[in-house]
């Protein structure tokens, strides 16, 4: 599926697509099929989200999973450091990006 | 320490009421991001996989305590505690936000810093000899030189769009602890036969998807003509670089295209032009920048004994120390490179010591290293064990400067949106798989080098041992290199062969220890007995495996 991703314009912080809003959680993003790009062009144009873009994922067990390997330390943090990751009490999480 | 004058300090005070203006424009919708990301970036402000990063110039690896503190400071108000040293001698902040720019900028401002230049297609910050001013060796200080560099390419309006970004480095040792021939300019300040001090200009090396090892282009510029011939190098650059493919944009291709030959003769010709313009700065403002960097008032008496009784003191000082022009004085290398830690990365609170270790011991100055470590220039032999001991407190008494465990790795896909594959990890597991200190030391130098994209800012060219991580199919891979050396003995590394998983390259690192272990003579480095026996014994150790099984 394809799912938008961005950054919030006014503190970097990775966001995803909820469908109705912006969170910092990939399990809320949705798929957007043929929507994604005018949902890019009204979300640019809110001036709130910045880098915006869509990219491939997929539903599994543990929720919304991107393809890419990149997409996947964004969506969890640095895995050489959890305590700042958005799973700070879980430190085998990292395994998920691999 | 060189020290901002009124012109220095009301430019850079205006850059900041410039940036915190497009900041607030850009907040307030004013401003699209097209229009804003190039005004960040000439703020050092990226956005990287998480967040804002904000790059912040140390001129010439050159810190005073106070300075230091403000970096410490700024990663406990602004940012989650913590910074990271970079290859290019400057440091980073991985978790800035937009809105906080602006005051990180006027902190950085209040002592006499900022973070121009440190993106886009211009004159980064120039980097020098860590131990300039303190090495026994050293030749001349180049310190008043890179200032001059400084003043000269910040702001320079001809070189502010090059066709790609521009990095120069300048020493004056015959040493290179600036890896200097990998640089799109390397200048090394040298005495002719008649004991004139002049410029030696090594241009076009680089590393990055075609590394390049820079040529001599001018034997021997007078120093008062060094702005004069950097003008030229840079025009003729200017005029021919290869705008129209990025990566073929640096200047090494166009010297490589072109020829070295065919580069110094317009290079001299722009050069001849250019002396009879008169640009040059006057020759008292060069005065007056040397004037910052005189010798510090070391005691005369200061003796040379050392209690060595405690043993791990005694290997600290062993590792980490080098010697100083002075007797009775010292240069203390501070790795951040715990076992197990990332390279580079050093708390806020370990900022503030070193900080304070400057002021109480150091004459107020630090430096930064290329690779990734901090520097007290100009430390009294007596003070050493009371250093190592609030060193060790803070876990900053890491005795493995140039060992296999000093390894230089650039931040990688845990930070860095340019990145392929993780670096830092694998930093870490080789680091944990040498860590105890004798073994280290039985290996003595072995500079490993790991980089996570083919930008190579992990230095993995020039590394005894490089690695650079690669997408494979959306897997990180990681190519093993050997024989590289960013020294006076530069050289590039040679891809073993296929790559490795994390665990794989790990293990491949090991074998080839092994091999150095059993072939090497007396005397040898790792990057010796590579060059005396040469990849093969390396080659089918580490692929032992993978032949047996066809």
């Amino acid at each position: 599926m394809k799912i938008i991703t961005g950054n919030d314009l006014r503190t970097g912080d990775v966001i995803w697509w909820t469908g109705k809003g912006w969170s910092r959680f990939v399990n809320d993003a949705v798929a957007v099929g043929d929507d994604a790009e005018a949902i890019i062009a009204q979300q640019n144009a809110t001036q709130v989200v910045t880098d915006t873009h869509v990219i491939d994922a997929e539903t599994t067990a543990d929720g919304v999973r991107p393809a890419h390997i990149k997409e996947r330390v964004r969506a969890l943090g640095p895995t050489v450091r959890m305590d700042l990751s958005l799973k700070p009490g879980d430190p085998a999480a990292a395994k998920w990006v691999i | 320490m060189y020290q901002y004058d009124n012109y220095d300090q009301s430019m850079v005070d205006a850059r900041v009421a410039e940036f915190r203006d497009q900041v607030q424009r850009r907040l307030a919708g004013e401003l699209t991001e097209d229009q804003f990301k190039p005004l960040r970036l000439k703020n050092g402000l990226y956005l990287q996989l998480h967040a804002y990063m904000l790059r912040v110039a140390v001129p010439y690896g050159t810190l005073s305590s106070r300075q230091m503190r403000m970096l410490g400071d700024i990663a406990d108000k602004y940012d989650r505690g913590y910074g990271h040293f970079t290859t290019r001698q400057n440091i980073q902040y991985n978790w800035i936000k937009l809105e906080d720019a602006p005051d990180i900028l006027a902190d950085l401002a209040s002592v006499e810093m900022h973070a121009i230049q440190t993106s886009g297609n211009c004159i980064r910050n120039t980097t020098s000899d860590q131990f300039a001013g303190a090495a026994a060796d050293e030749l001349v200080d180049p310190r008043p030189y890179a200032e001059l560099l400084r003043q000269w390419s910040t702001f320079h309006p001809e070189f502010d769009y090059l066709p790609r970004k521009f990095k120069i480095a300048i020493i004056g040792s015959e040493t290179d602890r600036a890896a200097m021939k990998l640089h799109d300019i390397g200048i090394q300040m040298v005495k002719n036969d008649a004991g004139e001090i002049g410029c030696k200009f090594f241009i076009g090396g680089g590393m990055g998807r075609t590394p390049m090892i820079a040529p001599v282009i001018g034997d021997f510029v007078p120093p008062l003509q060094m702005i004069s011939y950097l003008e030229a190098a840079l025009r003729v650059y200017n005029r021919y670089g290869r705008r129209d493919n990025k990566y073929k944009a640096r200047i090494k291709i166009l010297v490589h295209e072109i020829g070295a030959d065919e580069y110094r003769r317009q290079v001299e010709e722009e050069f001849a032009h250019i002396l009879t313009l008169g640009l040059e700065p006057p020759a008292a403002e060069l005065e007056r920048i040397k004037g910052f960097f005189e010798q510090p008032g070391f005691d005369t008496n200061a003796s040379d004994d050392l209690d060595l009784s405690d043993p791990d003191f005694a290997l600290w000082v062993d590792q980490n120390t080098h010697a100083h022009k002075r007797a009775g004085y010292t240069i203390v290398n501070i790795s951040l490179k715990p076992i197990g830690g990332i390279p580079g990365d050093a708390t806020a609170d370990q900022i503030r010591l070193m900080a304070d270790l400057a002021l109480d011991y150091s004459f107020d100055e630090l430096r930064v290293t290329h690779a990734q470590n901090i520097v007290l220039p100009h430390v009294k032999k007596a003070d050493l064990y009371t250093i190592w001991q609030k060193l060790d407190e803070a876990g900053l008494a890491n005795a493995n400067l140039d060992l296999i465990s000093d390894i230089i790795a650039c931040p990688g896909l845990d930070y860095c949106a340019l990145a392929n594959a993780r670096s830092i990890p694998v930093a870490q597991k080789i680091s944990e798989r040498f860590a105890d200190l004798g073994r280290q030391r039985e290996l003595g130098e072995l500079k490993l080098k790991i980089s996570g994209c083919i930008n190579a800012c992990g230095h993995h060219h020039a590394g005894h041992i490089g690695i650079l991580g690669v997408d494979r199919k959306g897997v990180e891979n990681y190519q093993l290199s050997f024989g590289g050396s960013e020294g006076a003995d530069t050289s590039l590394g040679t891809i073993t062969g296929p790559g490795f998983n994390e665990d794989g390259v790990v293990d491949a690192v090991e074998k080839a220890t092994d091999v150095y272990l059993a072939q090497r003579t007396e005397g040898e480095r790792f990057l010796d007995t590579y060059r005396r026996i040469g990849m093969a014994p390396f080659k089918e150790a580490i692929y032992a495996k993978e032949t047996a099984n066809g």
